[in-house]
């Protein structure tokens, strides 16, 4: 089938409006949130149904032809990066919010659905979502889901994969399968929903999900507290979690972040070396009782000022600040760079000490903001695209902060994903075992790598199941796999 | 049995000779007798072994405590029974952060006991006694507290597995927030063996509450059970953190149950309340941290003694009114006797049949019946011989069956692994 009847099959399928295929209009989909990576897709589809979705996979598996995923494109890892002869699915026309079940706690929604709405579809019964990314207002619930996003909230409640209790695959073979129980628990067979949650869109595309909510908490209690620097700080993260307390959030500002989003929004935060925002939820009296404690480890801890929030009015203030710091940055830097660590908590300070290290042995400004509960780093490397070899360089430190992550017993992506962009790195991390037998699940979803190719492994692999004589296949022949 | 055909000598010169031993009668599974119980002491053994038994063509059957030996259908063949009982060390436990890694042939209450030490917990607290880590996590088998920690796929961060030709893999990390790769460790969590050996599984931990109070109601009326757990869980007097709210119904009276644990003010305020809501419904009790500890030993336990039928029905909550329905009419048409329990919060009920195995058959069928249209599962959990012999104990599984198999015959192609055992054959 040529690019022509492609065009032509697919139109069938969507209508002329849902095909889109002119150079100029595909340019706005050439890259996600990760904008270092740029490829201008073959065409992009835009479906408003499963059917639609499921006949447009059907055909690229009849032809051969890969495909990619995309939700509100908001990645941070190149996720979504099309592929050149390929069809990109942008999923943001199925939007719908499906069905709300109170009495099992359950809501259906078609990928498209945006994250917040979720909550707000809800919060007139008392109940919310709880993965809140950073991207909540933008981000798609397919996109969480196949990134298995986080937020600053899922210290204490999880992540997107403990949310998720069912979902309507297309298989990249064009076939629907329902995975994970729904609405009632302990599905027989394997884990299939568990494996699929955060495979970063390379096993299929999600068309419908359930999602649990949950009840929104009886009360909410938020405080800042100053320090001299992150050290100090992040003992009072320390004295908070080793007092049995497993805060609803816990996140932390360095100066240079505090002065960038101060520059921007200006929340009025306190002059600091280092900020720390906590968040306690729950049943009142529990609540009442935690809140002085962290007060008083915050005390002991030196902290310089402590504010509380008086309203929710002030809390949103605080939020506000925290959610603002990546782009605040374009504030104080022409460019910047997003990482995405995770080191155990434990080993948060010697894992600081080396970024500074390391920024200073650059000559690179790093900003640090992250989820101090659970070791999640997102130091933003700040650099000038215009001064010449200074990207690379950014790059590279960035690389550098991840492999000191990889060196505390961390990992290479706390909710980012590792996409486009860390595959990489990804040998740092995993044997070629532990890589290939992760592939062994990818050859069961997708034996012909045509769903989302050219992500996650460094070294893909054909599943090496195709009868007769050897035919070189279109992802091997563009370079994006090799033979098992 | 065919010992003569198993290279005897290989395999004890890979776990040494003292960890080989010939099978004996209780170690038969469903009734399939293996040959040899082999006891490797690392990793590398365990891979030895599970490349020469797939090399030999030899069925290999991962046990840990052996407590859910009955799960699942009766196996093809059992060749080795690759015993991790050796295995069964704390690898790394780093209370600063809430983190343990262990080797799968740890006993969960020896896991617990040394945990506690540090104020924390494993937050899975399934009934069988003797129970490792290494089973529950294949049998993903749960308890009460499943309501708020979730289920073993929602603590367990990583793992380190063992394939059928040896290749030793792991995934998944020790952080708690890590989304570098597949997420294999939920795949092998209830994969019941038949993907490979569980040699070793990290997971997060949680701090243990400081006190505990639980509050039960008894009401003589099945159709009640489902009015108390909805108020309870969506009530919109009081917005209740429950650690745990579960059923049973026996005898024609039932018990429901709800536990909260904490601090004493909020444990406190938390059961006062509760007992407001539950008032109207029935005789009520409150119990505190010790009694309450008896309480739940004896509460928490599956419905059902060896030899009876255990049946395992996955169902929305909402639904729990004509779960139970559809279980006592089915027994009371029979002549079977039924207890019910339950993980009411979440929508598990397990029923316990007896009496007479013709009928115990007739019911599963009877409530498969009536339940599979509307989603969820009825899974056979215990049951003899002869009544398995009648049916699948999974069911049917769903379209996600054919899948299923796709990633069996990936990571196991020779079906090596707990032949037969799983859904559609695997």
């Amino acid at each position: 089938m040529d690019r022509e009847q492609l065009i032509e099959t697919m139109q069938e399928i969507l209508g002329p409006e849902g095909v889109i295929h002119k150079h100029e209009e595909l340019r706005t989909y050439e890259c996600d949130g990760l904008m270092n990576y740029r490829v201008i897709p073959d065409l992009v589809v835009l479906p408003e149904s499963a059917e639609q979705v499921q006949q447009i996979v059907k055909t690229c598996y009849d032809e051969g032809i890969p495909f990619v995923a995309r939700g509100s494109g908001t990645g941070l890892s190149g996720g979504a990066l099309p592929i050149e002869s390929g069809v990109l699915i942008v999923l943001t026309r199925l939007r719908r919010i499906l069905e709300v079940d109170i009495p099992n706690g359950r809501v259906v929604v078609e990928p498209g659905v945006i994250n917040v709405w979720v909550s707000q579809e809800v919060a007139d019964e008392g109940y919310y979502y709880a993965p809140d990314p950073a991207s909540q207002i933008v981000s798609s619930i397919g996109g969480n889901l196949a990134e298995n996003s986080g937020g600053v909230h899922c210290l204490k409640y999880g992540f997107t994969t403990n949310h998720v209790m069912g979902a309507e695959v297309v298989l990249p073979d064009g076939s629907v399968v329902h995975i994970g129980g729904g609405k009632a628990p302990d599905a027989p067979g394997y884990e299939l929903l568990g494996a699929f949650v955060g495979s970063e869109g390379t096993l299929g595309i999600a068309t419908k999900i359930t999602l649990r909510i949950l009840r929104q908490p009886e009360d909410v209690r938020t405080l800042l507290a100053a320090f001299k620097d992150t050290e100090e700080a992040g003992g009072a993260v320390s004295g908070i979690i080793g007092g049995g307390i497993v805060p609803a959030a816990i996140e932390m500002m360095d100066a240079l972040t505090i002065e960038a989003v101060e520059k921007q929004i200006s929340p009025g935060f306190p002059e600091a070396g280092a900020i720390l925002i906590v968040e306690l939820d729950g049943p009142e009296a529990e609540v009442e009782h935690q809140f002085e404690h962290v007060i008083r480890v915050c005390e002991e801890n030196d902290a310089s000022e402590i504010r509380v929030a008086e309203d929710d009015e002030e809390r949103a203030l605080f939020w506000k600040g925290r959610k603002a710091a990546f782009g605040a940055m374009g504030s104080i830097s022409n460019d910047y760079y997003v990482q995405d660590g995770v080191v155990p908590r434990t080993e948060l300070g010697a894992v600081l000490k080396k970024i500074a290290d390391l920024s200073e042995e650059y000559g690179l400004r790093v900003a640090n903001v992250f989820h101090a509960g659970d070791g999640n780093l997102h130091p933003l490397v700040l650099y000038d695209n215009d001064a010449p070899g200074e990207a690379e360089k950014a790059e590279e430190l960035a690389g550098e902060i991840v492999f000191a992550c990889l060196e505390h017993g961390g990992s290479l992506t706390g909710e980012h994903g590792i996409g486009r962009d860390k595959m990489k790195y990804m040998p740092q991390m995993f044997t070629t075992d532990d890589m290939d037998v992760m592939q062994l699940l990818r050859c069961a979803f997708d034996p012909h790598r045509i769903c989302n190719p050219g992500k996650i492994f460094p070294t893909p692999r054909l599943c090496g199941e195709r009868p007769g004589p050897f035919h070189m296949h279109p992802v091997q022949k563009a370079g994006l796999a090799e033979n098992f | 049995m065919q010992t003569q055909n198993i290279p005897t000598e290989e395999l004890q010169g890979i776990v040494g000779e003292e960890h080989v031993r010939e099978a004996a009668a209780e170690d038969a599974v469903d009734g399939v007798e293996p040959s040899f119980v082999v006891e490797p002491g690392t990793v590398e053994e365990t891979s030895e072994v599970t490349k020469l038994a797939t090399r030999e063509g030899l069925a290999v059957s991962p046990r840990g405590g052996g407590t859910k030996m009955g799960l699942g259908n009766p196996p093809r063949e059992v060749d080795i029974i690759l015993s991790t009982a050796r295995m069964d060390g704390i690898i790394e436990h780093v209370p600063g952060d809430q983190i343990v890694r262990v080797q799968t042939g740890l006993r969960l209450r020896d896991l617990q006991e040394n945990l506690a030490e540090s104020d924390q917990m494993l937050g899975v607290d399934p009934p069988e006694e003797g129970a490792t880590v290494g089973g529950i996590v294949a049998a993903n088998s749960s308890g009460p507290r499943r309501l708020r920690y979730g289920t073993v796929r929602d603590l367990i961060i990583g793992i380190k597995v063992v394939l059928a030709d040896g290749t030793v893999a792991k995934a998944g990390g020790k952080v708690v927030k890590n989304v570098a790769g597949y997420d294999l460790s939920k795949l092998f969590t209830g994969s019941l063996g038949t993907l490979g050996v569980i040699a070793e599984a990290n997971f997060r931990l949680h701090p243990i509450r400081e006190t505990a109070r639980t509050v039960f109601v008894e009401v003589d009326d099945h159709e009640k059970i489902a009015d108390v757990v909805q108020e309870l869980t969506h009530s919109s007097l009081s917005q209740f953190v429950l650690d745990a709210l579960e059923m049973r119904w026996e005898g024609g009276r039932g018990v429901i149950a709800a536990l909260f644990e904490g601090i004493e003010p909020a444990v406190e305020a938390q059961s006062s309340a509760a007992t407001e809501v539950l008032r109207s419904h029935g005789e009520m009790s409150v119990l505190g941290e010790d009694d309450g500890k008896a309480f739940w030993e004896h509460f928490a336990r599956r419905p059902w003694e060896a030899g009876d039928v255990g049946l395992k029905i996955g169902a929305p909550p909402s639904e729990l009114t004509a779960v139970l329905a559809s279980v006592l009419g089915a027994a009371e048409r029979t002549g079977a006797r039924v207890s019910l329990s339950g993980h009411a919060g979440t929508g598990v009920t397990f029923a316990g049949l007896s009496g007479g195995e013709a009928g115990l058959v007739e019911v599963v069928e009877e409530v498969r019946e009536i339940r599979l249209p509307r989603g969820g599962s009825v899974v056979v959990q215990e049951a003899p011989l002869t009544v398995k012999e009648r049916l699948d104990v999974w069911g049917t599984g769903g379209d996600y069956l054919g899948l299923t198999r796709r990633v069996k015959e990936k990571f196991d192609p020779g079906y090596t692994m707990n032949p037969g055992r799983f859904l559609g054959g695997i």
